[in-house]
């Protein structure tokens, strides 16, 4: 009988290079968005190293101004446009039909053009190395900073480095944004019969949101970054007030884009939680319809505070861009009574996903409170690019995202690979982030109330920064340590890894309810589904396994 | 059995021919246009923001040209007129192409298309001749603000016209092959959608540079 034949058996990891380059399988297309999210994670990584190893001590020991300029921006530029984001699009990418039972992507070929994209715009970043210099205006590549016009003195924006900069962002824009149509159009018209809006997992509509974010969003960056390559390349003179032009309009367009980004890259972190948390706590999420209004909230609140970033340029309306800030700690509160009372009186695994989980909860709550600071316009004049916001960016970025990374690395590798990733190390691999992190990103508080401006190579001996300053390198190393265990846990686990089974964590999505790694199809047949926990309702006996008959024919 | 697994893709999967789309009558390409326009609405809102913002610094507009001591001119005839309403007659041919597919009248829907990518065409050629008149006069991409935005507006907005001309010409090849059909035929709708936008763009943006009174 033709069933058999369509029974998933064959696992997705036995293909040939071949077979993976030019697939259209969302799962593998997930799998490569993360290895190669990976693979830049390290290179910022390595330069994030390089900016706190200059700043251990006072004085220029290992690096010029000029590279060190080109250090952080290009660790940020990574981190930020080929790390987060590429990465939260990767395991929407691998997850988001799994949960909603669909076969694959709508868009499979488009799926794949937003993919290739981001290897070649990370190519043409390393390639700004060995060009004559990488971009050094720092990662929002301000104007007159990132400007480079004939007749004027050279200055860090200068050389072919930003220009490179300027056409990899906006091919990984387009990259985004293709994701976005393609994950709206999959969300909107590829769910199973019976998942209504209402029963998608929260990882879903995190997606679904994001992706609202960036199609309204990553347009306008690229109207920036074009208006900027004609500024520097073609003697245009948008951004040049000696010419008719306003430098402020680069930063208001800069950040109506930037500002939402930083939701597009916390949302889908929010999401992974949110399926943690659950699983783990052996409860549903508390407040679904909460949570899934507060995420909208965010998303809509998000357009409307991009100025404060510009507090200080006077050339903003300080009260209401202050006031709309303010009014995001609103539905981000909502969410953290969402996980707290979810995480209440529950009967708590203390698994590796579960305390990276824990880990986004209590230091994204410190991020949530430093930045709550900043939108206050007395105190941000005050802490304004100081280390303070180095300090809330970390918090939040990687406290918040990098730890929601992690969870849901370990909670969806099980259903990647079909192999479980050693507990053990998993653990060591927790602690050692959690205290390299804090350890690094703690002290910036401090520096920054002390008056430590960011993007400075040097500082002098007697300003009192230097302890700390250590510290924050120690840290770094901590943390730089803590990925040696992911990998060898990775590598542990691909190689002998106990074999996960379909659902090892009884989770409640429909993920769970495939095999581990899923067919290429990925179901053979679909649940029932009436909640949003069609798999919770499954094993307990509220609904029928593989309700859907097969259609006539197989 | 592992091969022949390996070998299936989603068009095999058993739930692939389950109602998944039931939610409604839009296509999937139809939809992933519209959302695509709608980023593309975000990238010319982008751009116009900075053309009235770069205006309103402006102690006069159009400004002074350095070279001429007079002020920035631009002209509606002999090419920008005639190229505009083209370009919205345009837009009516291509509606007519697509009643005329949604009816099954192939004749009627090729010969609307042919029309349209024609006029797409000319447009586009009429625009590099006004550009090479704008340069004669010395207005150019580095001439102040005035020339910067004049030419990243329109040269952007060229470009959408040029690949709205890509599009509407695979759609034409498509159906002298005939793979349009009354039932199937989302990619002349997506065209068409494309088409409609780029022409609206263009509507907004001659009112902009050639309509709207300048000042001081």
């Amino acid at each position: 009988m033709a069933t058999t034949a369509l029974h998933p058996a064959a696992p997705a990891y036995r293909s040939t290079l071949y077979d993976w380059v030019t697939t259209t399988d969302h799962k593998k297309i997930g799998i490569m968005y993360v290895i190669n999210s990976f693979l830049f994670f390290f290179i910022g990584g390595l330069l994030a190293l390089g900016v706190r190893v200059e700043l251990a001590q006072p004085g220029l020991q290992f690096v010029t101004d000029q590279t060190y300029n080109e250090i952080f921006t290009m660790h940020a530029t990574f981190m930020i446009f080929l790390f987060v984001i590429p990465m939260l699009a990767g395991f929407g990418n691998y997850i988001v039909p799994l949960q909603i039972g669909a076969p694959d992507m709508a868009f499979p070929r488009i799926n794949a053009l937003s993919l290739w994209m981001l290897p070649l715009a990370g190519i043409l970043l390393l390639l700004s190395f060995v060009t004559g210099g990488a971009a050094a205006a720092g990662w929002t590549s301000y104007s007159p900073l990132a400007q480079d016009r004939v007749g004027q003195a050279v200055n860090a924006g200068a050389g072919t480095g930003q220009d490179l900069w300027i056409v990899a962002l906006v091919l990984i824009g387009t990259s985004s944004i293709l994701g976005a149509v393609n994950f709206l159009v999959t969300i909107f018209k590829m769910r199973a019969p019976g998942m209504t809006l209402f029963r998608m997992p929260i990882m879903t509509w995190t997606v679904l949101v994001t992706s609202v974010l960036v199609l309204m969003a990553t347009p306008v960056i690229t109207s920036a970054l074009i208006m900027l390559f004609i500024d520097r390349n073609y003697g245009g003179a948008f951004f040049d007030p000696a010419n008719g032009g306003d430098a402020i309009l680069y930063q208001n367009i800069f950040w109506f884009y930037s500002h939402p980004a930083v939701y597009v890259m916390i949302l889908p972190a929010m999401g992974m939680i949110s399926e943690i948390l659950p699983v783990f706590s052996r409860k549903p999420l508390f407040g679904y319809k909460a949570f899934v209004f507060a995420t909208a909230g965010i998303g809509a609140l998000g357009f409307s505070v991009w100025a404060h970033h510009m507090f200080t340029t006077g050339a903003v309306y300080l009260p209401f861009f202050s006031l709309m800030t303010f009014l995001i700690a609103i539905p981000t509160g909502v969410k953290m009574f969402n996980w707290i009372f979810t995480l209440w009186r529950g009967q708590l695994t203390l698994s590796t996903p579960l305390l990276f989980a824990l880990g986004f909860l209590s230091m994204f709550l410190i991020g949530g409170i430093n930045g709550a600071f900043s939108a206050s316009v007395p105190v941000d004049f005050a802490i304004h690019d100081t280390y303070w916001v180095v300090s809330h960016i970390h918090y939040v970025l990687f406290g918040g995202s990098v730890f929601g990374i992690m969870g849901g690395l370990y909670y969806w590798f099980p259903k990647m690979t079909g192999r479980m990733l050693g507990e053990g190390l998993g653990k060591i691999q927790f602690v050692l982030m959690f205290i390299g992190f804090n350890l690094t990103f703690f002290p910036m508080h401090e520096l920054g109330l002390s008056g430590m401006p960011r993007r400075i190579a040097d500082y002098a001996a007697t300003a009192g920064w230097n302890d700390l300053n250590l510290a924050a390198t120690v840290g770094g190393f901590v943390i730089a340590a803590s990925m040696l265990p992911l990998l060898w846990n990775i590598f542990v686990s691909l190689r002998s890894g106990k074999p996960a089974g379909d659902d090892p964590w009884e989770g409640n999505t429909l993920e769970w309810a495939t095999s581990s790694p899923p067919p290429p199809y990925n179901f053979d047949r679909l649940p029932e589904i009436r909640s949003e926990r069609p798999v919770f309702d499954v094993r307990h006996g509220q609904a029928q396994g593989g309700a859907v008959q097969l259609p006539a024919g197989h | 059995m592992t091969t022949e697994s390996t070998a299936l893709t989603t068009e095999h999967s058993p739930v692939a021919s389950l109602p998944h789309d039931a939610h409604g009558g839009i296509s999937n390409v139809v939809l992933g246009m519209i959302l695509f326009i709608t980023s593309e609405v975000m990238f010319f809102a982008g751009l116009f923001a900075a053309y009235f913002s770069v205006r309103a610094n402006a102690t006069s507009w159009p400004p002074i040209n350095p070279e001429t001591n007079e002020a920035f001119h631009l002209a509606i005839l002999p090419l920008v007129g005639p190229a505009t309403v083209l370009l919205i007659l345009s837009s009516f041919t291509c509606q007519f192409a697509i009643w005329a597919i949604r009816r099954g009248d192939r004749t009627a829907f090729l010969r609307n298309i042919g029309v349209t990518f024609v006029i797409g065409v000319v447009f586009l050629t009429m625009q590099v001749i006004d550009y090479a008149l704008l340069a004669s006069e010395g207005i150019t991409l580095s001439a102040g603000t005035f020339g910067t935005t004049y030419y990243t507006l329109t040269g952007f907005h060229g470009a959408h016209v040029f690949a709205g001309v890509v599009m509407l010409g695979v759609v034409l090849y498509r159906g002298m092959a005939g793979q349009f059909s009354a039932k199937h035929h989302d990619a002349v709708e997506a065209t068409s959608l494309y088409w409609h936008f780029v022409d609206v763009v263009w509507i907004l943006l001659f009112s902009l540079l050639y309509l709207l009174p300048g000042k001081g």
